[in-house]
């Protein structure tokens, strides 16, 4: 036998030793669980990144996000409206250099389809303290459906380089608990709190 | 090997280490692409102590524009100046002087080398001029000076010259018989990252030519697109490092302590994975981007079935198994590992081979399989995790092992001694102890949720305050301490290389023979490369159980880190 900067003469296409069989097979089952996860997640658990793509204009997200607004916007908080969708409902958010915008309240256990976009250039959405990271793309609308299964006080840290006012760049999503929406909002049902 | 027999006629010379015939012109494009290699890596280091001792939120050196200026810089120069130069001069190394051949029209060689520089200094202009602030991935529509796209695309067609070279040089040196049987296992690996390259090249070419006539404002780019493409260049070209990295430890593993090749087919057919398979790994970049579905996340990221990976795995086992083998060979043999005990650990050329190889196997690729995992994605994607990982496969592993390569090329190419030799002893034992510490610090910030790029996590004058977990700021502190020792390891390693070429020694063949130099151990007596067929088989069936122990404990961290970080995701909101 010889090192790797000898020329191998003759034929080398010979059986692998033993060790070298075992380990190979070994090595693929292992890579092949570890193939068949992703379905399975996809198939069995709550945390998949597919959501609905599609494109959009700049133009038109800022329009629906407006309108988003407008249509449950229930306070203020440092010149950021904060906006309350019902549970079920679509949510649009858009980061732009360097904000994102509206601040969102949410309840604990409701679903909602929320929608992501850029106005400029490549945002990333990073929800703190959970870490969902998201990445967002100008032109496209990335739809995901969400569950905030814990309420609390959350920040949108953005962790794309945006430019100069990168880390700057932060929003918030408030989720309240599930007896105080329960409070507030008794028309909810009982599936949606404990989705 | 065998072949150099006769003294060669100029313009060859015999290596008084090998034995191979060396032609002049390819000493020459070692040694410039090797500077510039090293000069890159000098500008990329001091860009890196600043930018750890900005991150350090207690020290925050630079204000916010030079922090992101050099990110972008030291990406730039680590990542594609540095690493390429540095894999030119391997295939100027792996293919006329392995082959004993000469090369083909050296002169483009010398235009080859000439782009690249020119490349590579233009683009350093518009980024240190604050023209390019747009990061290592330059993301379209961050918009850069459109000098900057000449100055890569004139690098990368630099590059793809040499790899045609390469190729060229294949082909002569089988016309012209330089070598019997089948190339080397080593030219092997090489050619490997060659292909690789090629592959790499096309995609830079197809994404900066359509951005630089954007940057012009002839034409539109798709951001999603470019994304796409970008990471066909982005994450191929660290492929390209893969298979350069491995050739490197198959060659050191040879020279350090005479490494054996337990079976070409298993080893080549591995590289054969990485051609196959290694280029889906764009798709690691946008497991959570809204442009593209599933199906192909899922089949992309895993390489098709994690193939590649399994090539990995293998080269994890045979290079190990291959030195564990030479040394029982050598009479190495008691228990599981005296082969290891005994191996040449004060020799610079082993210690960084095998540091390299455990640092990208146990930190680098188990912690890039699973980010690249597309669900577990969603709790890595560019939080410090990413840097993290590959700190510890680029830096760790690639540049590691070229450092180890170093101090084997000074003398056998320089034909240098190599000063501070006792300095050069200790430099990737610290190298390797301070970018542990680096890497697995980022890991543990990017758990925490730390974004990576990022000049002030304490958010001063955002509209919402943010406050990290306290823990954050222990682990910017190791961060910081890592960071300075990896940077000392860098500093020395720089300064040794540079004193051995232009003010070293010079190495005789007659030094050699005397066995006093100040050179690595495997030069002033080289291993045996060649074993007697009878005792070596006899040795390969009796198995290597060493190795069996490590690639054991690998496993089990592999599979343990891979569930743990399913288990944290399931934690987090429901997402779909």
């Amino acid at each position: 036998m010889h090192s790797g900067i000898v020329s191998p003469k003759g034929i080398w296409w010979k059986p692998a030793g033993r060790q070298e069989r075992i380990w190979v097979t070994v090595a693929l089952v292992w890579s092949l669980i570890m193939f068949a996860m992703m379905p399975l997640w996809h198939y069995k658990g709550g945390q998949n990144p597919s959501g609905v793509r599609s494109r959009v204009t700049p133009a038109a997200y800022l329009d629906r996000v407006n309108r988003f607004v407008a249509d449950y916007k229930v306070g203020e908080e440092n010149g950021f409206p904060i906006v309350e969708p019902p549970p079920g409902s679509e949510v649009y958010l858009l980061g732009r250099m360097w904000q994102w915008y509206p601040a969102l309240r949410l309840k604990q256990g409701a679903t909602y389809m929320l929608h992501l976009s850029s106005l400029d250039v490549n945002h990333g959405f990073s929800l703190y303290p959970v870490n969902v990271n998201l990445q967002i793309v100008p032109g496209y609308d990335y739809a995901l459906r969400v569950v905030p299964t814990r309420a609390g006080d959350y920040r949108i840290i953005c962790n794309e380089f945006c430019g100069i006012g990168h880390h700057l760049m932060i929003g918030k999503i408030e989720v309240l608990p599930t007896q105080a929406a329960a409070r507030l909002e008794p028309a909810s049902t009982p599936e949606e709190l404990h989705e | 090997m065998s072949n150099a027999t006769a003294a060669p006629a100029w313009p060859f010379r015999t290596c008084p280490v090998t034995g191979l015939r060396v032609h002049r012109s390819v000493d020459a494009l070692i040694k410039v692409n090797a500077v510039a290699a090293i000069v890159a890596f000098l500008v990329g280091v001091i860009a890196a102590i600043l930018i750890v001792l900005t991150r350090w939120q207690a020290v925050h050196l630079l204000p916010a524009q030079w922090y992101y200026r050099l990110v972008t810089a030291h990406g730039l120069n680590m990542l594609i100046f540095f690493i390429i130069f540095f894999e030119m001069a391997i295939l100027y190394f792996t293919g006329p002087v392995l082959l004993n051949s000469r090369l083909p029209t050296p002169k483009l060689g010398w235009l080859a080398w000439g782009l690249m520089v020119v490349g590579a200094l233009t683009v350093d202009y518009y980024v240190f001029s604050g023209q390019a602030d747009v990061m290592f991935t330059s993301y379209v529509p961050l918009m850069a000076h459109p000098g900057y796209y000449v100055g890569i695309i004139l690098f990368a067609v630099g590059a793809l010259i040499v790899v045609g070279l390469f190729f060229a040089t294949l082909v002569v040196a089988r016309r012209e018989h330089t070598y019997e049987g089948s190339v080397p296992l080593v030219v092997f690996g090489a050619l490997t990252a060659a292909i690789i390259a090629v592959i790499t090249l096309v995609h830079g070419a197809a994404i900066y030519i359509p951005t630089l006539l954007w940057s012009l404002g002839y034409m539109n780019v798709d951001p999603e697109v470019y994304r796409l493409v970008f990471w066909a260049l982005g994450h191929q070209s660290q492929q390209i490092n893969v298979a350069a990295m491995v050739s490197v430890w198959y060659l050191m593993g040879g020279l350090t302590l005479g490494a054996m090749v337990l079976n070409e087919k298993v080893s080549r057919a591995a590289f054969g994975l990485y051609i196959l398979f290694i280029g889906l790994a764009s798709a690691h970049h946008l497991l959570v981007d809204p442009g593209v579905g599933p199906a192909w996340k899922v089949w992309n990221t895993s390489y098709a079935m994690y193939l590649a990976v399994l090539g990995s795995m293998i080269h994890g086992f045979t290079v190990p198994a291959g030195m564990e083998l030479g040394m029982r060979v050598r009479g190495y043999t008691k228990g599981l590992f005296e082969w290891l005990r005994r191996a040449p650990w004060s020799d610079p050329g082993f210690s960084a081979t095998f540091l390299s190889l455990v640092i990208f196997g146990f930190l680098g690729g188990v912690t890039g399989v699973v980010i690249g995992t597309e669900q577990i994605n969603i709790i890595a994607h560019n939080t410090l995790r990413v840097p993290g990982h590959f700190h510890a496969t680029v830096v760790g592993g690639t540049a590691l092992s070229f450092m180890g390569l170093t101090y084997y090329l000074i003398p056998i190419i320089f034909r240098k001694q190599v000063r501070l030799l006792g300095w050069a002893r200790i430099q990737p034992y610290l190298f390797a102890i301070g970018i542990v510490i680096v890497s697995m610090s980022m890991i543990f910030l990017g758990i925490l949720g730390v974004p990576r790029r990022h000049w002030d996590i304490s958010f001063s004058f955002a509209p919402f305050k943010q406050e990290f977990s306290p823990l954050t700021d222990v682990f910017m502190a190791t961060l910081g301490i890592g960071g300075l020792l990896a940077a000392t390891g860098a500093l020395i390693y720089i300064l040794v290389a540079v004193l051995s070429v232009f003010v070293g020694k010079p190495l005789t063949a007659a030094d050699i023979q005397r066995g006093k130099a100040a050179v690595p151990q495997g030069i002033l007596k080289l291993p045996p490369q060649v074993h007697g067929e009878a005792e070596s088989a006899a040795a390969h069936r009796a198995g290597t159980p060493g190795t069996v122990v490590l690639v054991a404990i690998f496993l089990t961290v592999f599979v343990l880190y891979y569930f743990t970080n399913w288990k944290v995701l399931s934690l987090v909101w429901k997402i779909g």
